[in-house]
Parts: C-alpha cells; structure tokens; sequence
C-alpha cells in the first residue's frame, strides 16, 4: 500500500488535496440544482474520506514529529506562510473528521429540506476549515482555519437549527470569538516575542516552538490568552454553557460535527500549542492544580448534570462537558498513558457522541420532540434501533471491550502517578456515567410502551443503517483491537511528553511505592 | 486469526488442548451472534435458538474438560501457569496489555463449573423460556454472558478479567430487565449495573495502584514482583487489596453493596440460577482468590474480608426468615453464602472458599432451577383459571409435594445440602470454612468471634430454607381447588437438569473429603499451585483431636435443629394465603422490610445526589450563576451584537456566502502576489 501512494505522490500532494477538494466541490453544489445538491456533497466528502485514507499508510509515524512538512511564503513581509504538516495526532482528527463528514450528508438527506445548497456548500466549506486547522503548521494560518471553520457552522446552527436557534448561534459565535481574538492577539505578540529574540519574523509553529523561551516574562498572558480560547472550545468548565444550546439547536449533522470534531479543536490546540509553548505556565503547580481540578469538576458535574435533563440532546451535550474533562486531565497529566488515553478519548469520543447525536436525530425525525419523557418502552417496536442506542451507550459508559474503555483507562491509569487524588475522584465518573445514560436509556427504549405516538414508531431504513454501522464498526474496534491506533500515536505522545516535561525519564523509571519513603 | 493461529502453534507456549481454551470462548459467541440475529429476523425460530443456544455451551463444557484432561496430564513446568495469547491488545509505553487467557488449576475449575452448570441451566431455559416471545433474545444474552463469565475466570491480567467482570455485569443488566416493559424489572437492571459499578471504580484504582508500583497488571508478574516491591502489612498493600474488595463487595453482593441481588430476581428464574447464584455472583470469591498473594501480605484488609463476610451471612440470613417470595428467599441466602465464601479467603483458607463456590454452585442452582419449576406451575396453573394472584408467594403455596413429587424431592435434597447435613455437600464445604476460622481463633481470639456467627448462621441457613421447604411442599395446599388441578411437574428438559444437578448435590463433598474422613483433599492437592505461596504466609491453622470432633458436632448440632424448629415453627399454626394474610408487625416487620436499607439508601444517597444535580447544580449553578450572571454582566454586549446579528442574518443565503468569500478572498489575494 505505502508504496502504491508513493508511486502515486501522495505524500506531496495529499495535505493540499484535503484542503482544496471541498472547496472545489463547493461550486457544483452551488451552481446545480437544489435536489442535486446533496449527491454532489456526498461524493465530495466521499472522494475525501478515501484520500485522507492512505495516509494510514503513507504516514511515517515513528519519529512522532510532523511529517509531510510544506511551506510556501504568503505575506512575507510579515512571515506568514501556507505551511502544512502532519502527525500521528493530527492524523487520527483528520481520519475522523473525514470520516464524519459523508455520515453527516447522508444524516442530513430527510432532515435539511430547505437552502440545500447552501446547507451542503457550507457543510464542505466547515470541512476546510476543520482539516485546516489540524494540519496547519503557520500559527497565523491556523488562526485564519479557525475562523473560517466558526463561520459555517454560525450559520448551520442559526439557519437550519431549532426553535431557539439565533440566540445559540449568536451565543456559539460570542463565545468562540471572544476566545480567538484573544488568541490572535497572543499569537502576533508571541511572534514578535521570538522575532525580537533571533531577528527572524515568523508565524511557523517550529520556529516558535524552538524558542519558546523568548516569551519571558509574557508567558503567564500569552498562556491565558491561548488557554481560554482552547478552554471555550473544549469546553472546560465554566466556560461550557455555549455547548448545551448550540447542540440543542444545531441540526443533526452540526450536534454531531461540534461534538465529534470541534470540540477536539480545543484540546487539540492545548496539546499541540497552547502546552508545549509554554510549559512553564501550564504546569507550573499552581496553573495545572487549576486546570485538574475544573477538569476533575467538568467530569464530575457534566455527568451529574447531564442525569437531570429533560432533553436528550441537553443529557448528550452535557456528557460531551464530562468526556472532554478526562481529554483535559490526561493532557495535564503529561504522561505517555495519559496523552495516549487522552488522544484515544478525543476519537472514541467522536465515535459515541457522534453516534449518539445522529440516533437522538433519528428519533427527533419521527416525532419531532425530544424530551425523554415523550418516549419509553419503544425497544418492542423499534428493536434494531434500539439496539444500536443501547451499544452506542455502553461505549459512552466505557464498557471494556468497547472504545470508550480505552481512552478513558489510558487517562485514569497515566495521571494516577501525577495527580492521585483528582483521578480518584475522576474514576468516579465511570458511576455518574453509567447513571446518566442508564437511566436516560430505560426511559426511552425500556419501560411500558404507554404513548400512543410511539405504537407505529418505524425501524432504521436503509440509509440510517448506513450511517450506523461505520460507526458500530469503529466503536467495536477501537474497543477490542485499538493496538494498530495506540502503535501510531505512541511515538507523538512520548514527543509530547518530552517537549512539556523535563523529568521525563524520572518519571518513567519512579515508581509509586510510598512505604520506601518512611 | 492468524495471531490464533500462531498463538496455537507456539512451540514454546502451552501445548494440547491447552492452547485451543480460547474455543471455550469462541463457540458461545458464536451463539450469541446466532441468537442475536435469529432474534432480530426470525423470533419464531425456537428449534434453531435452542440447538445453537445449548449446543455452543454444551460445546464449551467439552472444550473445558478436554482443557482439564490436558492440565492434569501434563501441569505447567516451573512456577508460572500456561498463558495462551491472543492479541496484543493496549499497547501504551511499557504498559503493554495483551488479550490472552491463564490456565491454570483454578481457572480450570472456573471454566468447569461455569460451562458445566451453564449447559444444565441452558438446558432447564429450554423448557422453561419456550412460551415466551422473547426466547431467541433470551438465549443470545444467555449465550453473552457465559462468554464473558470465561473471559472472566481466564482473563491473564487485571484488565482482560475486567472486560469480563463489566460484561457479566452488563448480561445481568440485559436478563434482569429481559421482561423490560415492566417498570420494576428495568429499574432492578439498571441499580444492579450502577451498584456494581461502584464496585468497578475500587477495582479500577486497584488497577493504578498497582501498575504504579509494580509495574505490571497480568497475574503471573503480580505474584512474582509484590513480595519483592511491597512491604507485607503496609498501608499500601492494604489499600489495592480493600480496593480490590470493593468490587467484589459490589459483584458479590456483600454489605454494603448487596442491595442489588434481592431486586435482581425480577430476572428469569433461569437467570438467577445461572448468573445470580451459581457463577457471576461468586466472581469476587475468584478475584480474591486469583489474587491471593496480595491478600496475603495485607492481614488487615484480609480481616475485613472475612468479618464483612461473616457480617454479610449472618445479617442476610436474618432477612431471609421473614420472606414470602421463595425467590427473595434463595436471593439473601445467596448473598448469605457468599458471605461464607469471604469468611473463607478472608481467613487464608482459599481451598475452602472454592470448595464453597463449587458446592454452592451446585446445590443453588437446584435452588433456583426447583423454585422455577415450582413457579412455572403456579403460573400455569393461575394462568388456567385466570386468576390473578402471585405465583412466587409461598404463602399461596403449600402442599405441592402431591402435584410435584420430583422437584420436591430434588429441592429436599437441597436443603439438606446447603443446611449442612452429612454426608451431602454443602456438609463438607461448610465445615471446612467453619474448620479454618476456627483453627484461626486458636491463635487469634479475635478470629472465634467470626466462628460464632458462622455458626449462628448455619442454624438460620437450616431454619429458613426448612422453612421454605414448609411452605412450599408440606402442610394443606392454599393454591385454590380449581388452581390445584393445574398444577403438575415441568417436561423431562427441566426435570432432568434437576436430577443432575441433585447428583451433583449429595455427591460434590466427595470433590474435598477430608483426611480425616479418610477422604484424598482432591481439590486441595489439585489447586495447591496456586495457593502455595500464599499459605506459606498465612497457614491455614486446622483443629486438631478434639477440637476438631467439637467444631463438626457444633456444625451438625447447628444445622439439625434448624432443621427442625423450622419445620415445627412454620407449621405450628394455619397459614393463610397471601391475600388474607395480616400485615407483619414488631421486628418480624423490620425484617420482612429488610431492615429498611432500601429506603435508607433512597433516601440518604439517591435523592439527595438527584436533587443537587437538578436544583443545586443544573438550575442553581449552570442556568442561574453561570448563563445567568455570566449573561448579566454582558447582556448590553449580547444584545448588542444580536441586533448586529439580526441585520446580517438577512435570510439571504447569498449575502452570506458573498460576505463569507470576500473575507477569504481579502485573505487570500496577499497569495497571489
């Protein structure tokens, strides 16, 4: 396979490809009729999920630096670049993110039926700015993806959403904005930090990576600046209360895009910038004591939280707040676990929680509620579908042998060496979770089957199945055989490590035996 | 596969039949994807579901004695068992999980145990399921769990073990809401999951703590690095054990988390047999018997588990006095006798805790698959005539050794097995326990107090399972005249599990019998291996002489006169039928309420934990402090940029994109120079 790409060139050409695709398949959309709108935007995003595929293969992931490096200037003058590259991290986002994408369009075939072109063309654009900001190695670059990505799905919210969907629009944009424009801020300042300390002006994340000592003084400020932009986006608690309304009102196909993908954004920008550049701040005790903590209170709370809503997308989105906490602690934790559990978090996550939103979509089409309450007992009818949920559940709950498991043992078992007691109190969300979803679960799918509405509920057709079963496949996977994804990210998580933690190696010979210290 | 397959043909791994444990495996989950998909498409077809359901057990039962015949043949040289591996399955740094499965001595009488009870009760579903539309579903969770029971008793290392701990836990979840459109049954499911997963998260920490310190998670690197990494009785040896047993607390339903087991009998009889008496329900017995040598260097946390054991079986048999559901009964005398179990390891005496399982599997499951076949006719019988009234009350029993010879006959046995009467099993197992406790208190005082309540517990072990038997086979029938005549023994598929499983009853004390019997301690010798350093630490300390003559008289004594003032107490006065019955008052109240925990945990942890999330934290934190607060200060800003917000959201699609492309064009045209 690897060399059938190489013989392709694919690692010279498929980063751009990946960025450009979408966008070129935006003018048929545009320029077809309505009704068409939605095949070409399902063939687009095909036709990019199999490219994106072979990097699988053509991706060297073993140095764990990023490869398939590109840079061509763009604003000189102010040493802003196009520059790309990848690694095994910002694989596993993009593979995902590509993936989403047709199950997106094939989720929204019965549920958008107005402004379809417009809806698909914005679709793609929000694929753009997503790969974008994964594989952008210009920090200016990537600041630009950023916004290019918060501006489609402003609309797909504020346009095709729900009953309330202005004010979740307006409060997703007020939110991510205020967030980014701090952090453009901090990154021209951060550059002209560096520009000034080796007379060279430029936005390329090597270039500020390597000398991210010149921040000095400003670090504590440039840290918050970043931090609270990634934070908003992740969203670590209390900045999470955008989260519940965008996703009550995005469509289908938004809920399962902010929670699979953009949410990642944020954690990811923690862990390939905010972080490493200044690891001084971050893991300075009195930052990360703060950091674990609203980590430790978002699991607990998300969870607790997300047991009392009447609303299923609500209980979803809440349980996003708490499955993100576990993403924040395994970063702080700084651990080649925790990292690794941390990553297989971000995409197991993408997994469930897309799933989830996508079954709570199918449910919403046939009876346009979805208040908990409306439904119950409906396993009798619809057995196919609810057994999707229930597996589709389990996976969120963690159960081992499916990928929620994973991801969230990697964290718990790798900052247990770091933070004892906030993974303590961590571990304890395996209960709250369990109790959110269990419960939700009964009242939906178990119980008697008591409303009329629900008698002549229909099964999953064709399509929807479709759209399930990558995702059921992905979920057993990445439960039962996650090695092949674990292997590949191994190398970068240890980079990561290395680059933040200075004690790494003490860190990995010490071990937890409290009786030799007394 | 092909990692199977070189798994199989390894030439320096396990050899024989050895290597192929993993069909053990493999052939139910086969049944279960079968079943699964018969339930979905063809429901109806009830001969398929039931060839495939108890063939792929009955399959596993032949994989588990070949695997058996293998070990004794040629045991594992040197210390370490036989690992077959499967796959590589975490791999993260030097923490490097693979799937693979032990077999060793102990597993082996796991993996017997399971799949051999599994394919009896397998069997009994046959008949007793056949009405129910569910059946196909039905057998495909059953065939589940008996793959995630195996993986369980074979897992190689703690987390494989866990894949299989939570997987049973999600089979019991599935059975004991099989009849899910009944309110009760789905919330019973659902409180046992959430119950045992309080459990889970002890045992989790477990799992950091020791990979922490030792650097290892499997069995074979545990036992060899904790006697040279960690200080024998120090805190943090103590700490991983009492994590540990928390989630055996949890899956085995002891005090404080038992609480589960007696609502899980909303599930199928069969399921209760099968998952709530015979095999999940003693995996925390296994988990601190796998793990013994930890539990050896801990001698505080090996108290805990034998006086929350102790503890555990005596107040559980208190509550099963004043039962009338002759499920609920069996329910607290499990959980009673698991209690034993923990008396057992707790006390070093690990021989004794599985002879106990062993036996227990047995004569429970007689139990549970007899009180079936008593149900099954109670039900048919209302049923018939259409009356309305609860097939499992005993009260509305009475006298059915007439209509149901056989299960009474069978059930009899039972009780005189779990009573402790010689020479039927339950006799030998019991003893055993009752023996090693005692034999500690001769050097530990403290230890005696332990043997008094194991004793005491035996007397109401006789007393109220005599009491069942009452109530349910002797005295005047109180079905009803017209009921009576519908009443009538189960078909041969059910009957004849029963029978085996008698055989296995009167006869399992024989897998055991002491020297002093001038039995050959079978079971001791075979799973000596794997308990040998463990008893080096802690000795299993026996009554010698005399000692020994008044332990077994004791035992003898406790039991006979539960026996018998069960059956004189129950039947001294009329019993009236359920639904004439005076409710109960005094402490025969308190008891019938189960001491009230139910309502105390209701009200202690439940509500409060509810109200806080919905008031404190959704409405008071998150809509008042947070959006409302957070909302004050910048509503001016808010409304502001909403306005903004209204004039470009024009609801023209093309403004939008026109405005959204000259942003990037504006971007992009520095590129084009």
């Amino acid at each position: 396979m690897a060399q059938l790409l190489s013989g392709l060139g694919y690692r010279q050409w498929i980063l751009h490809a990946l960025l450009l695709v979408p966008l070129l398949g935006v003018v048929p959309i545009l320029l077809g009729r309505p009704a068409a709108a939605k095949r070409t935007a399902l063939v687009v995003s095909l036709v990019e999920f199999v490219l994106s595929l072979g990097l699988w293969w053509a991706l060297d992931t073993s140095p764990g630096t990023l490869q398939l490096n590109f840079s061509v200037p763009w604003i000189p003058a102010w040493g802003i670049s196009y520059a790309v590259g990848i690694d095994a991290i910002s694989m596993t986002m993009v593979l995902l993110t590509t993936l989403l994408m047709p199950l997106c369009v094939l989720g929204s075939w019965s549920y958008i039926k107005t402004r379809e072109r417009g809806y698909y063309a914005l679709l793609l654009t929000l694929l753009t700015g997503i790969l974008g900001v994964f594989v952008a190695t210009d920090l200016f670059l990537f600041y630009v993806f950023w916004e290019v990505m918060l501006i489609p799905m402003y609309f797909i919210i504020g346009i095709w959403g729900g009953r309330n969907r202005l004010y979740a629009a307006i409060k997703f944009f007020l939110f991510t904005l205020a967030g980014s424009l701090l952090m453009l801020l901090a990154i021209i300042v951060f550059a002209w930090k560096v520009y000034g300390a080796t007379g060279t002006l430029s936005f390329a994340y090597a270039h500020l990576l390597e000398h991210r000592e010149a921040a000095g003084s400003l670090a504590p400020w440039l840290f918050a600046a970043f931090g609270l932009a990634f934070a908003i986006k992740v969203p670590v608690f209390p900045l999470h209360t955008w989260l519940p309304d965008a996703h009550v009102e995005a469509p289908t196909a938004g809920s399962v895009l902010l929670a699979s993908v953009l949410l990642k954004l944020g954690t990811y920008g923690f862990i390939r910038f905010a972080v490493p550049f200044f690891p001084g701040v971050a893991l300075a005790p009195p930052v990360s004591a703060l950091v674990v903590a609203l980590a430790v209170i978002g699991i607990v709370y998300g969870a607790l939280v997300a047991m009392v809503q009447p609303d299923i997308k609500k209980l979803v989105a809440y349980s996003s707040v708490s499955h993100l906490g576990f993403v924040m602690l395994g970063i702080w934790a700084a651990t080649t676990q925790s990292l690794q559990g941390a990553l297989m978090v971000m995409i197991g996550h993408g997994f469930s929680t897309g799933a989830l939103f996508f079954l709570v979509g199918m449910l919403y089409e046939r009876r346009h509620t979805r208040e908990i309450a409306a439904f119950g007992g409906i396993a009798k009818v619809v057995p196919v579908f609810s057994l999707i949920f229930t597996v589709v559940a389990l996976s969120s709950i963690g159960l081992p042998g499916l990928n929620g498991f994973i991801g969230e043992f990697l964290v718990l078992l790798g900052s247990f060496r770091v933070h004892p007691w906030a993974t303590g109190i961590a571990t304890t969300g395996v209960i709250f979770a369990a109790a959110y979803l269990l419960w939700a679960l009964q009242r939906i799918i178990f119980n008697r089957l008591d409303k009329p509405e629900n008698e002549s509920l229909g099964d999953l057709n064709r399509r929807e199945l479709l759209v399930m079963l990558p995702l059921l496949a992905g979920i057993v996977w990445l439960g039962l055989y996650p090695a092949p994804v674990l292997r590949r990210i191994e190398p970068a998580a240890v980079v990561y490590v290395r680059t933040v933690r200075g004690d790494y190696d003490a860190m990995r010979l010490s071990a937890l035996a409290p009786e030799r210290r007394r | 596969m092909s990692s199977l397959l070189a798994a199989a043909a390894d030439p320096l791994g396990p050899s024989g039949a050895v290597r192929w444990v993993w069909l053990a495996v493999a052939f139910p989950l086969a049944g279960f994807l079968v079943n699964g998909a018969l339930a979905l498409r063809r429901p109806q077809a009830k001969t398929a579901v039931s060839l495939v359901g108890t063939g792929v057990v009955l399959a596993a039962f032949v994989v588990a004695v070949a695997v058996y015949l293998q070990l004794r043949a040629s045991p594992p040289e040197g210390t370490g068992p036989f690992v077959v591996e499967l796959w590589r399955w975490i791999p993260s740094g030097p923490l490097d999980v693979r799937f693979a499965f032990q077999v060793d001595q102990l597993s082996v009488v796991m993996l017997l145990i399971v799949t051999g009870v599994g394919s009896l009760i397998h069997l009994f579903s046959v008949g007793y399921m056949h009405a129910d539309p569910g059946y196909a579903r039905f057998f495909s969770y059953l065939n589940l769990f008996i793959v995630f029971m195996l993986v369980l008793v074979l897992g190689s290392s703690l987390p494989v073990t866990f894949v299989g701990w939570e997987g049973v836990g999600l089979c019991s979840y599935l059975l004991i809401g099989f009849w899910f459109s009944e309110e009760t049954n789905a919330n019973a499911g659902k409180k046992a999951f959430l119950v045992n997963r309080i459990g889970d998260f002890g045992v989790l920490l477990a799992m950091f703590m020791l990979w922490w310190s030792l650097r290892a998670l499997d069995y074979v690197t545990i036992a060899e690095r904790a006697p040279v990494r960690l200080i024998a009785g120090g805190g943090f040896v103590t700490a991983v054990t009492l994590f540990l047993f928390l989630g055996c607390v949890g899956k085995s339903a002891q005090i404080p988390l038992y609480v589960w087991l007696p609502d899980a009998m909303a599930g199928p009889t069969p399921v209760s047999a099968l998952i709530h008496a015979a095999t999940m329900v003693t995996a925390g017995v296994y988990l601190v018997a796998r793990t013994n040598i930890l539990f050896s260097m801990a001698p505080v946390a090996s108290a805990i588990v034998a006086g929350i054991g102790a503890l555990t079986a005596l107040f559980a048999a208190t509550i099963g006095l004043r039962q009338y559901d002759i499920k609920r009964v069996l329910a607290y005398s499990t959980i009673s006798q698991l209690g034993y179990m923990f008396l057992a390891v707790g006390t070093g005496a690990y021989v004794a805790g599985i002879f106990h399982l062993a036996t227990h599997a047995f004569f429970k499951a007689l139990l549970f698959l007899g009180a079936g076949s008593v149900i099954h006719a109670m039900h048919h019988a209302y049923h018939s005539t259409g009356a309305h009234e609860d097939a499992q009350d005993m009260r509305n029993m009475g006298g059915l050794r007439r209509q149901l010879p056989w299960t009474f006959a069978l059930m009899a046995i039972a009780t005189l097995a779990i009573a402790g009467v010689p020479p039927l099993s339950g006799f030998f197992s019991k003893d055993e326990i009752l023996a090693a406790v005692f034999g500690r208190g001769q050097s530990q005082p403290f230890w005696l107090v332990f043997w008094v309540m194991g004793l005491l517990t035996a007397f109401l072990t006789a007393f109220y399972m005599m009491r069942l038997l009452a109530l349910t086979f002797l005295g005047d029938n109180r079905t009803g005249a017209r009921e009576r005549e519908h009443v009538h023994e189960a078909p041969w598929i059910m009957t004849g599990p029963l029978l085996l499983l008698g055989v296995l009853s009167v006869a399992g004390g024989f897998l055991n019998l002491p020297a002093f019997l001038g039995g050959r301690e079978g079971l001791a010798h075979w799973l000596e291996p794997g308990f040998a350093v463990a008893s080096r630490t802690v000795p299993v300390a026996t009554p010698e002489g005399s000692a020994e003559w008044i332990v077994l008289g004791a035992a003898i004594a406790m039991a006979l006169g539960g026996l018998y003032l069960g059956w004189r107490l129950t039947l001294a006065k009329p019993i009236p039928p359920a639904r004439e019955a005076q409710p109960e008052s005094g402490f025969a109240r308190v008891l019938f309420r189960k001491y009230y925990v139910d309502e105390i945990y209701q009200a202690l942890l439940v509500r409060p934990l509810v109200g806080l999330s919905r008031w404190v934290l959704w409405k008071g934190v998150d809509q008042g402090l947070i959006d409302g607060a957070g909302a004050n200060g910048s509503a001016a800003l808010v409304r502001g940029l909403g306005w903004l917000g209204s004039k470009l959201q024009s609801g023209q699609l093309g403004a939008y994109l026109v405005i959204f492309l000259v942003g990037a064009l504006l971007l992009l045209f520095p590129l084009t120079r």
